[in-house]
């Protein structure tokens, strides 16, 4: 299991990066978005997986618990990828509507500076 | 007596929403975000005395001991660099209130100062990784609102590089975290620390080692400082200022942290590759501050020579080399904040940023003349100046150490900076005078102020090293002696 969940974090890492590296604001964006999805599936594989163990709730009363842990700190890392996320696209709207393009290869410094 | 560690945190937070709901009463804001930084600097005094005292003072939330519980630590070392970024804080905040204009002081500064505040101290105090983690987002987040802050192209173009790096690297660091916990099942540093200890650091810790190196490097602005200079040449001059001078420094306290306590067991391989990268880090901040006729440029680059200088004392690793990387890492969070806001004192002045477009700046003012030659030898490490003692420290360290690459590099760099800083002060402040008395924008009172007390400071610090020589001493002690670290957050009372 920790095996195929790896491989899925690979590809998801790949696709993430290729898209970050790509002209288009939007496509950035959406890089960050999935990369976002990799890690925290990575953290929740470092916490471990066992197929008879059951969720974290006390009431289960089962013998084994899965680790609950990670599923906190995804938890925190989510709501604060999701703030930034947010953020980022309204930004990138605004220099959009600023500067009138979303290609980052126009957004240099230099042009301007003079 | 404890809970006292957690104000320098939480009181710029609580006072930064309190200041949201004072939008519209600009004059408000300023008085209690004044009288709050002040406090704050005068309380984290008091806490860096008491800790010389009684030894490292810890604070349990919730009463759970650790590592189940988040542990705030406070050690001379962090409390040092808290002290230093709120007296920083405080006079930039004097500087603003002259120069930010009131439709941005409309828009939040305040309160987003104040939150920055808080994620800077809270990354300085935190025992925990995640924790710290949440803490630099908190910084960060903050950053992103201030830089773009006001809207120009300029910010617009530059902050979208900057959050896209910032996310980047946030995402390394939680891949960083997802790793460590993975392979020692804890989060709490001393806890992480006594697990590396007993693995002997394999090489798994290595590899997870130099992820973290990854990632603080790309916060502190060592070797990957590509997106520094533009970042900080966009928010306005205050704002820049404390960027310039806290946030880089946020990043090498935690390569402090973690390479001092963490990861300390295989120096061979990780030291050296951060000498590597301090000595790139320095060469080519270096080649920047002499290449451009930018303000602006010159002294962020200047900011990424200092961050190579301080992290070749982590590099060279022993305990004057460390001595001094403190002593210069407290000088250069206040004379940078002094540079930048000399800089920015200088381009209101004269309506430009470009170097060729000023001369003879001092015989119109002479005051602000001055105060920048002081600044320029100060950052060079001329004597009586607090640059010196951190500079003689880490070649002591670099000549105990056999480094003698990485002391060619720094002292060579002293000279780049040194030349840097006289350029501009050779084209801007003398030569032919070319304001005329009657076009002669007048100094305000407000902004010179600040620069003359930051101006004070790298003086007391150079003439009275002596008197923070006992804390930096202990926090070296701290710092090269996990155990003592150790001790405070898990034996405490028992030991």
């Amino acid at each position: 299991m920790e095996t195929m969940m790896s491989l899925l974090v690979g590809v998801l890492v790949t696709v993430a990066t290729y898209l970050i590296l790509s002209k288009s604001l939007l496509r950035v964006i959406l890089g960050t978005a999935i990369m976002s999805h990799a890690v925290h599936l990575l953290i929740m594989i470092m916490g471990g997986f066992s197929g008879d163990s059951s969720a974290p709730l006390l009431g289960e009363e089962a013998t084994s618990y899965t680790d609950a842990l990670p599923q906190a700190l995804i938890l925190t890392a989510i709501v604060i990828s999701f703030g930034v996320t947010a953020l980022f696209l309204v930004l990138a709207y605004r220099t959009y509507r600023d500067l009138g393009t979303d290609d980052l290869t126009k957004l240099r410094g230099l042009d301007d500076d003079e | 007596m404890n809970n006292l560690l957690v104000l320098p945190m939480v009181l710029p937070l609580l006072v930064g929403i309190l200041l949201i709901f004072l939008r519209p009463f600009v004059k408000w804001q300023r008085v209690i975000s004044f009288a709050t930084l002040l406090f704050t600097f005068g309380l984290s005094i008091y806490l860096l005395f008491h800790v010389q005292q009684e030894g490292i003072i810890t604070l349990d939330f919730g009463g759970w001991s650790p590592p189940f519980g988040i542990s705030f630590v406070g050690d001379s070392f962090s409390l040092l660099l808290t002290a230093t970024t709120y007296f920083i804080a405080t006079i930039c905040s004097l500087y603003s209130f002259s120069t930010m204009g009131k439709d941005k002081e409309n828009m939040f500064v305040y309160p987003l100062v104040h939150l920055l505040l808080a994620g800077v101290s809270g990354s300085f105090l935190t025992g925990d990784l995640f924790n710290l983690y949440v803490c630099f987002e908190v910084m960060l987040l903050a950053s992103y609102a201030l830089i773009v802050l006001g809207g120009e192209r300029v910010q617009l173009r530059e902050a979208i590089k900057y959050v896209l790096v910032n996310v980047l690297s946030s995402f390394i660091f939680l891949i960083a975290i997802a790793y460590l916990y993975g392979v020692t099942g804890t989060l709490n540093l001393a806890h992480l620390s006594v697990r590396i200890a007993e693995a002997g650091q394999p090489p798994i810790l290595t590899t997870i080692a130099i992820v973290f190196l990854l990632v603080f490097s790309l916060k502190a602005g060592l070797l990957l400082y590509f997106w520094l200079p533009g970042a900080y040449g966009a928010p306005p001059m205050a704002i820049a200022a404390l960027f310039g001078a806290l946030l880089t420094k946020v990043g090498i306290y935690a390569l402090f942290r973690f390479f001092t306590m963490l990861f300390y067991h295989e120096p061979e391989l990780t030291h050296t590759i951060i000498a590597v990268m301090a000595i790139v880090t320095m060469v080519g901040g270096s080649i920047g501050a002499v290449a451009y006729n930018d303000l602006r440029k010159i002294v962020s680059y200047n900011v990424v020579i200092a961050v190579g200088f301080i992290l070749s004392g982590l590099a060279i690793f022993n305990e004057a080399a460390i001595e001094g990387s403190i002593y210069y890492l407290v000088h250069d969070m206040i004379v940078k904040a002094f540079l930048f806001l000399l800089v920015g004192v200088t381009i209101y002045l004269s309506g430009t940023q470009r170097l060729e477009r000023m001369s003879g700046m001092i015989r119109n003012y002479p005051l602000l003349g001055w105060l920048f030659f002081l600044a320029t030898i100060s950052l060079a490490g001329i004597p009586p100046l607090s640059g010196f003692v951190g500079k003689v420290f880490v070649a002591q360290g670099a000549i105990d150490g056999q480094a003698f690459v990485l002391l060619a590099v720094t002292l060579i760099s002293s000279i780049f900076v040194l030349y840097s800083l006289l350029r501009i002060f050779r084209t801007v402040f003398w030569g032919e005078t070319i304001i005329g008395t009657d076009e002669m924008v007048p100094l305000k009172t407000g902004m010179i102020l600040p620069c003359a007390l930051l101006g004070a400071a790298t003086l007391a610090l150079g003439l009275g090293a002596e008197s923070i020589s006992g804390i930096v001493q202990d926090a070296v002690n701290t710092l090269l002696n996990p155990q003592i670290y150790i001790d405070a957050v898990l034996n405490r009372g028992g030991a």
